[in-house]
């Protein structure tokens, strides 16, 4: 046999295997993608909060994407305290301007950075949060200051679509 | 093989023409041109869009269609309104809510992710309204029906003058397509019963057929996608298939004498 | 079994191997002999199981998503058809692969008949496959349930009824059956339990079938014993992979059209109507596949013996090696049972056809008729052709056909023994 023969063959069993190859990887992503989010809990993602009612001093708690989010009107005194912390303090450093970009405003997830529970407002030695479950104390701005707890509580992705309405996610 | 070809073609023959039809009365549907028939088959979407506006202005007040959500109105594939039209639509109706934190439910204007709104509360609120017949939801209605996309344009434009010889209770009306002749729905559309936003002409074969075309997308929004991939898919296998004919023609040449 | 020789080429291999026998295993998929005159009709025990795995697979990604309770099953379907990435795909593949399934079933069974291939020494591998079949259905007819529509409900009550035949017992099994006084939802959440168990228990009958099938080894269109491995005979990798493979292929593009361009022809537009206790459907009719059966059932007037003729139809197909008396297996050498063979397809498709007419008129005479030929093939035809056939000449090995020899024996004998 030529040399040509076993070549030409061994090209159509390739050109074979690959095709066949894609058609394999076509069939899969299907069958994976469908347990990722569908389009109803996508159409959920984000919800808009009307905070018209919130007076400064209070927190009002909204469930998204299945979990809790504080949104705390803060009163400037709280807000003084949260920006006269120093760095060098913090488990998790971090500045309130980076956390609240409207410092009125407090937004974050109501899900402490422990083992995840939902830590009581207005409680605590640091006049914010506190964790019941096992004894972390969260600042005026969130941040973790004393306890087991490594990280500030999350703040998600927001923005204020008008005066009155947040938009989280 | 000879035999079974044989068989086969009787049984086609047999198959096409003994149509499929419910009742001797019906006469044919209308037939007109429906742009995602066909291999390439895509939906207008100016014709979706006025198929909205029939069944939202005209059908919604007793059909519901609870199985579409607001925002599949803005979505790849369908009557695709910009995101602003869709919430403006959403938010022109109400939903129940609630409870709120004083344990009351409340109203509030419909979201993106809000279900259509239904017109009545359940099903059987729906049938009172009606003299008693339920008019039915109209997600999924093109494929609830045997005769599909003709048979509802066809029903639209059949309400012909009752014959000689029929009569009628109150409350119901003739209909030259419906099965059995006699339903309970006064015919719908009417020559200029609402204003196309796009200033096309209202006539009843033009609503009707908008509509309808809204209706398959209703039943199917993923129409488009599956007629591409359809395509891709079928043009694959072709090309596969041609690739392991030739392999196997290859390695069976090494048997000495094929049976 | 000669396997024993085998011996992996890695030490790890070895080691593995001699604890599980896995590589053995395949190594003998691998080398079966297989014969090298099957034609195309034999490439569909592989495309069946093509057709359980994509059901198992495509079942199992929609049961991620389904809801099995009378309030949310219909809703839930509409979910995956609408909002689930891909859903409306796997849906369609899910639903028009069981028609596929059953088409390559029907094809495969038929083959069976032509051929030959119940007979001795295959007996238990067809009766595995009459089980199969029985499973097959059982759990069609429960998945049509699932979605809840007004055929998923009033199928289910007309055939769960059925059983209200039985003397005796009958009602307090139906009632049992249903877990209430008709047909609701507990109903409904155990046969979507059933409905996903029974596919698995598929899966062991056709491995118990392919066991039963490699101790003889196939049969072939010519119907005569070979020896393997030998020059009638080819390994099964790569001969019998690439053209099972090209038939699959065939195969998948006619499933193909079915799912993108026509994936409700072979349904009933009256399960997309919500399931509705008050209101009964014209027609009710069951899915294509069980149309002949549906068919067989409504010819007797009498309900506990229509139920006792569509079982025996079924059953009857158990008896088939012993109620076929002939000697030679392949109809192609067999033109008397030949005539019958495509008169009995005929008669199977008139059935169909009759399960999808109201029962009544010319079409109730027609079913009654073509219910009575069915029967009468299997237990009068059967076992008279056996004895009265005058047969052709069978040859002596697969290759002498093709080299042009002479049908007749003695010639036949006179030439070069292909056998090893």
């Amino acid at each position: 046999m030529s040399d040509k023969k076993p070549k030409r063959r061994e090209f159509l069993f390739t050109a074979t295997y690959a095709v066949g190859a894609v058609g394999v990887g076509a069939v899969v992503w299907p069958l994976v993608d469908q347990m990722n989010p569908d389009a109803s809990v996508k159409a959920l993602a984000s919800t808009e909060v009307d905070v018209s009612s919130v007076q400064p001093g209070n927190t009002i708690t909204v469930l998204w994407r299945g979990k809790p989010v504080f949104i705390r009107r803060r009163t400037p005194d709280e807000i003084a305290e949260a920006k006269s912390v120093k760095m060098e303090d913090l488990i998790h450093p971090e500045k309130d301007e980076d956390r609240a970009k409207d410092p009125e405003w407090l937004v974050m997830l109501g899900v402490c950075t422990h083992l995840g529970c939902v830590p009581l407002n207005d409680k605590g030695d640091y006049d914010g949060w506190f964790c019941p479950c096992h004894g972390s104390h969260y600042d005026t701005s969130g941040r973790i200051r004393k306890g087991p707890a490594p990280l500030n509580m999350e703040v998600p992705k927001y923005e204020f679509v008008n005066a009155n309405t947040i938009k989280i996610g | 093989m000879k035999n079974f070809l044989n068989l086969l073609s009787i049984l086609i023959l047999l198959f096409f023409t003994t149509t499929h039809s419910n009742s001797a009365e019906t006469a044919k549907f209308l037939k007109t041109d429906w742009s995602f028939k066909g291999l390439f088959g895509k939906f207008d979407r100016g014709s979706l869009q006025r198929g909205y506006q029939v069944y939202t202005e005209v059908c919604a007040s007793c059909h519901s269609m609870k199985y579409l959500s607001y925002r599949n109105l803005g979505e790849k594939g369908g009557p695709e309104f910009s995101e602003a039209e869709v919430k403006a639509i959403a938010a022109s109706f109400e939903v129940n809510d609630g409870p709120n934190a004083d344990g009351e439910m409340f109203v509030r204007p419909a979201k993106l992710s809000d279900k259509f709104v239904m017109p009545y509360e359940n099903v059987k609120a729906a049938q009172a309204a009606n003299g008693g017949a339920y008019p039915p939801d109209m997600s999924v209605l093109v494929k609830a029906r045997g005769g599909g996309v003709d048979y509802i344009y066809s029903l639209l434009q059949g309400y012909d003058a009752v014959p000689a010889g029929i009569t009628l209770d109150d409350g119901v009306y003739y209909n030259k397509y419906m099965y059995g002749n006699k339903i309970k729905m006064a015919a719908p559309l009417s020559e200029g019963i609402i204003e196309y936003g796009d200033g096309t002409e209202a006539t009843v074969e033009q609503m009707s057929k908008d509509v309808t075309t809204f209706l398959m997308w209703a039943a199917e929004p993923h129409l488009e996608t599956r007629h591409q991939m359809g395509f891709k898919a079928i043009l694959y296998l072709i090309i596969l298939t041609i690739l392991v004919y030739f392999s196997m023609k290859k390695i069976w040449s090494r048997v000495e004498s094929e049976v | 079994m000669s396997d024993h020789d085998y011996t992996p080429t890695s030490k790890v291999g070895k080691w593995f191997n001699d604890r599980l026998p896995l590589l053995s295993l395949a190594n003998h998929l691998t080398d079966y002999p297989t014969p090298k005159n099957l034609n195309y009709w034999w490439t569909f025990g592989g495309i069946l199981t093509f057709c359980l795995i994509t059901q198992i697979v495509t079942g199992l990604t929609l049961a991620m998503h389904y809801i099995a309770h009378a309030d949310m099953a219909f809703e839930s379907v509409e979910h995956i058809m609408r909002d689930v990435n891909y859903g409306w795909l796997i849906r369609y593949i899910h639903a028009n692969g069981a028609s596929m399934f059953f088409l390559a079933v029907y094809i495969h069974i038929f083959r069976s008949l032509f051929y030959g291939s119940y007979k001795s020494p295959r007996e238990i591998i067809w009766i595995i496959g009459i089980i199969i079949y029985l499973l097959m259905m059982a759990a069609a007819f429960m998945g049509y349930v699932l979605p809840w529509g007004q055929m998923s409900f009033w199928g289910a009550t007309v055939i769960t009824n059925l059983f209200s035949a039985i003397p005796l017992v009958g009602e307090g099994i139906v009632t049992w059956l249903w877990g209430g006084y008709s047909v609701d939802n507990p109903t409904l959440t155990r046969f979507f339990t059933l409905h996903y168990l029974i596919p698995f228990l598929i899966l062991g009958l056709v491995v118990l079938h392919i066991w039963a099938l490699h101790v003889p080894g196939n049969n072939n269109p010519v119907g005569i014993d070979i020896k393997k491995p030998s020059k009638d005979t080819v390994p099964f990798h790569p001969y019998i992979v690439i053209k099972d493979g090209f038939a699959l292929l065939m195969f998948m593009i006619v499933f193909a059209f079915f799912v993108f361009y026509s994936p409700n022809i072979l349904g009933h537009a009256d399960n997309y109507i919500e399931a509705n206790p008050m209101v009964t459907p014209a027609h009710i009719v069951p899915e294509w596949y069980l149309l002949p059966f549906y068919a067989i059932l409504r010819s007797v007037p009498d309900k506990l013996l229509g139920v006792v003729a569509m079982l025996s139809a079924i059953l009857i197909l158990a008896a088939l090696p012993w109620l076929d008396t002939s000697k030679i297996r392949s109809a192609v050498f067999r033109p008397l049972y030949k005539q019958f063979y495509w008169i009995l397809v005929a008669d199977v498709l008139i059935l169909g056809y009759m399960g999808a007419m109201p029962a009544e008129g010319l079409y109730l005479l027609i079913a009654r008729v073509a219910t009575a030929y069915y029967f009468l093939h299997f237990l009068v035809v059967l076992p008279v052709l056996g004895f009265k056939e005058k047969t052709l000449p069978v040859p002596l090995s697969i290759t002498e056909p093709v080299l042009g020899g002479s049908p007749n024996l003695a010639a036949a004998r006179n030439k070069e023994s292909f056998d090893k």
